[in-house]
């Protein structure tokens, strides 16, 4: 048993180390296509699946609400950093101050979201995030003041970013961003704050007895993982150097679904390891005549096969294939978790 | 013990803002309302009665979809993503049904005038059954098994709404069309109230809310049917160690919920227009109600209905004209109140 765990975590110290040196060496290797558009964006949905899979994977909170506050940033960036020739309030301000400004209104946002929702568990708590990231999408849509349907087009990037000033820069500050979030998330969930967390997920009921304030402690999760989320928000705008409505709609954050779902909803890992399933699938079936046009049907049988089959993600493929036939399958998360509900008696 | 007197003091203040956010719209629609279209109720009367019924009829639609989305979920823990694309696909048979029984250059659309009664009421019934039958295949090809696997079910049908939703999309294009009403229905009655001439399809909405809550209600609560249904939402294992078959049980919630989520696609698709994107929004419809309404309860998808129903109309009609699309905030707010006091919804009860 022991040696097959000791197998299993050097082989995934092996991976990983393959998988980071490949992502720093990936100028050298990939086109230029392949970096500045590829696998940057892999990154940075990596960095906002990775919220998703923190909570859900530590927190019992399979949130739908990530994609909306990634988009309050990337919305508060656009409309703080423009300079007229858009939509938007154009503020004009310097790129740091706009940054932090950016950060603290989509942690805000995502505070009173998670305050909302920090009483409802499961499904119930999956609904409502849903809810949360549709009325954020219309609210986006409608109030015309800061987006409007057409959304904020010319956001500045750093001028030390910008493609001009050379092609990778932007690649190599979204790896390391990624680098720095995968690493602080997994040191979180082994501060006593994480610790309480995974004691919240398996059983709400027995941490309240204890003393600790569950709601209050799963607010805090959801709004640390919405500054995850705001990062990549502005990773996002500065790749994409504009951001509509339609970029948060359901389908993105549906998308985000499917990429933490085909990694593995689990382990932080399978954030990135989704994000570059889908990206390459999106950008091959671009040359597919058959399901070109298709893209969204092509990801949803991807999406139902991998639920069906592996409810674990690749992640969770990867980790049958690595133990070797004794080892125990972990957990499925998709069973339901840490509900609140006293189980009825009789 | 000042920690405990402090958070008290917090839960006043907390009540007050809660109780003020309820009494202030009230008060506003009914005596201020400076800065809008209509003014304040009690000087325009008519446009108030107007806004009202427009609540009323769209809460009966809401209704019609959301009793769906909660019957399922209260039998059987299936929180059904597809809904919406169920509302979307039920509207789109529809359509094409009634452009192929009208016949001849449709143009840019039927107008009512061209389309009898029985053109509408066959292309409703063919959009129904044929959503009612997805439904079924869905539930029993992918959920069947699944079962007491809620957030697996729920990324099931996720998946299932991608698909149909892209699928459609390719069928039926991304143009905005509409179903037509039949002449008899669309036109306008003098309801003899402060002279109001309001359209029939807007009664006629209300009337299929009420006849399908008073049917659903009849059927749960008078009929052996319902009440097994009822009771498998009190205690599944119970019902199916007395030897009652819950498997068709569930075939047939699924099949009703499902057939609602065609007809309200069907009633959408005549009162507004369909085109991708309806889909979320109704998604977002019966999730709201279901939420403040409370998961799985009838009487709560009737009173979720009536609050979004008469929140999204007083808002759209009473904010000041410069504000006008802010009226989102009020569902957000709507959703914030309810959520506050009852984290389960008005009629919500644990699991």
């Amino acid at each position: 048993m022991s040696s097959s765990l000791s197998s299993r975590l050097s082989a995934d110290r092996i991976a990983g180390a393959i998988f980071v040196a490949l992502a720093v060496f990936a100028p050298l290797i990939f086109s230029e296509y392949w970096v500045a558009t590829l696998l940057t964006q892999m990154l940075f949905l990596g960095v906002v699946a990775a919220s998703l899979i923190f909570l859900s994977a530590y927190g019992g909170m399979v949130s739908l609400a990530q994609v909306s506050i990634y988009g309050v940033a990337g919305f508060a960036l656009g409309n703080l950093t423009t300079n007229g020739n858009t939509k938007g309030l154009n503020l004009g301000w310097a790129e740091a101050p706009a940054i932090v400004v950016a950060l603290i209104i989509a942690v805000i946002v995502a505070f009173v979201f998670g305050a909302l929702a920090s009483r409802s568990y499961g499904i119930y708590f999956l609904m409502i995030t849903l809810v949360f990231s549709v009325i954020a999408n219309l609210f986006f849509g409608q109030v015309t003041s800061v987006s409007g349907f057409g959304g904020i087009s010319g956001i500045p990037i750093p001028d030390f970013l910008s493609r001009t000033a050379h092609p990778d820069r932007l690649y190599f500050v979204t790896l390391g961003v990624a680098l720095l979030v995968y690493a602080t998330l997994r040191y979180v969930a082994r501060t006593p704050f994480g610790l309480t967390l995974q004691g919240i997920r398996d059983d709400p009921v027995r941490m309240s007895s204890l003393g600790y304030n569950v709601a209050l402690h799963r607010t805090l999760a959801f709004a640390f993982a919405g500054v995850i989320a705001a990062i990549g928000g502005i990773l996002f705008v500065w790749w994409n150097a504009q951001i509509a409505p339609s970029t948060i709609g359901l389908s993105a954050t549906i998308d985000v679904l499917v990429i933490a779902v085909i990694g593995g909803l689990y382990r932080l890992e399978g954030a990135w390891l989704g994000a570059l399933v889908f990206v390459v699938i999106n950008n091959y079936a671009q040359d597919v005549d058959l399901v070109a046009d298709r893209f969204h049907t092509l990801i949803g049988v991807v999406f139902l096969v991998i639920v069906l089959v592996s409810p674990n993600g690749l992640i969770g493929l990867w980790e049958r294939i690595t133990a070797g036939p004794r080892r125990a399958l972990p957990m499925d998360i998709t069973q339901e978790r840490g509900s609140a509900e006293p189980t009825p008696v009789g | 013990m000042t920690g405990f007197a402090a958070y008290g003091s917090l839960r006043h203040v907390g009540r007050a803002v809660l109780l003020a956010l309820v009494v202030f719209p009230v008060i506003w629609v009914l005596f201020i309302a400076s800065g809008t279209s209509f003014g304040p109720a009690i000087d325009d009367p008519k446009d108030f009665l107007i806004t009202l019924l427009n609540g009323l009829t769209a809460a009966a639609l809401y209704f019609v979809v959301a009793s769906g989305f909660t019957l399922i979920f209260g039998l059987m823990r299936v929180v059904n993503m597809a809904h919406g694309a169920f509302f979307l696909l039920g509207g789109y048979i529809a359509l094409r049904t009634q452009r192929n029984m009208v016949g001849g250059d449709v143009g840019l659309g039927l107008s009512s005038a061209q389309v009898s009664l029985a053109q509408w009421v066959v292309p409703a019934l063919a959009g129904v059954a044929v959503v009612a039958g997805i439904g079924l295949i869905m539930q029993q090809l992918f959920l069947r098994w699944n079962q007491g696997q809620d957030l697996r079910q729920a990324l099931i049908t996720i998946a299932i709404s991608i698909i149909l939703a892209d699928q459609m999309l390719a069928h039926y294009g991304g143009v905005a069309q509409d179903i037509s009403w039949p002449g008899t229905f669309d036109k306008f009655v003098n309801l003899h109230v402060a002279g109001i001439q309001y359209t029939l399809t807007r009664l006629v909405i209300l009337g299929f809310g009420l006849v399908i809550g008073g049917a659903l209600w009849f059927w749960l609560k008078r009929t052996r049917s319902g009440m097994v249904i009822r009771a498998g939402v009190d205690d599944r294992d119970m019902v199916s160690a007395m030897g009652i078959n819950i498997q068709l049980t569930f075939a047939i919630a699924f099949v009703v919920g499902s057939a609602l989520a065609g007809f309200g696609g069907v009633i959408g698709g005549s009162f507004a227009s369909l085109a991708p994107g309806v889909d979320a929004n109704w998604l977002l419809n019966s999730l709201v109600v279901v939420i403040i309404g409370g998961m799985g309860s009838l009487g709560g998808a009737a009173i979720g209905s009536l609050l979004l129903g008469l929140t999204t109309n007083f808002a759209a009609a009473y904010l000041p004209s410069n504000y006008t699309y802010y009226s989102i905030i009020f569902t957000f707010v709507l959703l914030a109140i309810v959520l506050a006091v009852r984290p389960l919804g008005l009629y919500g009860r644990p699991a």
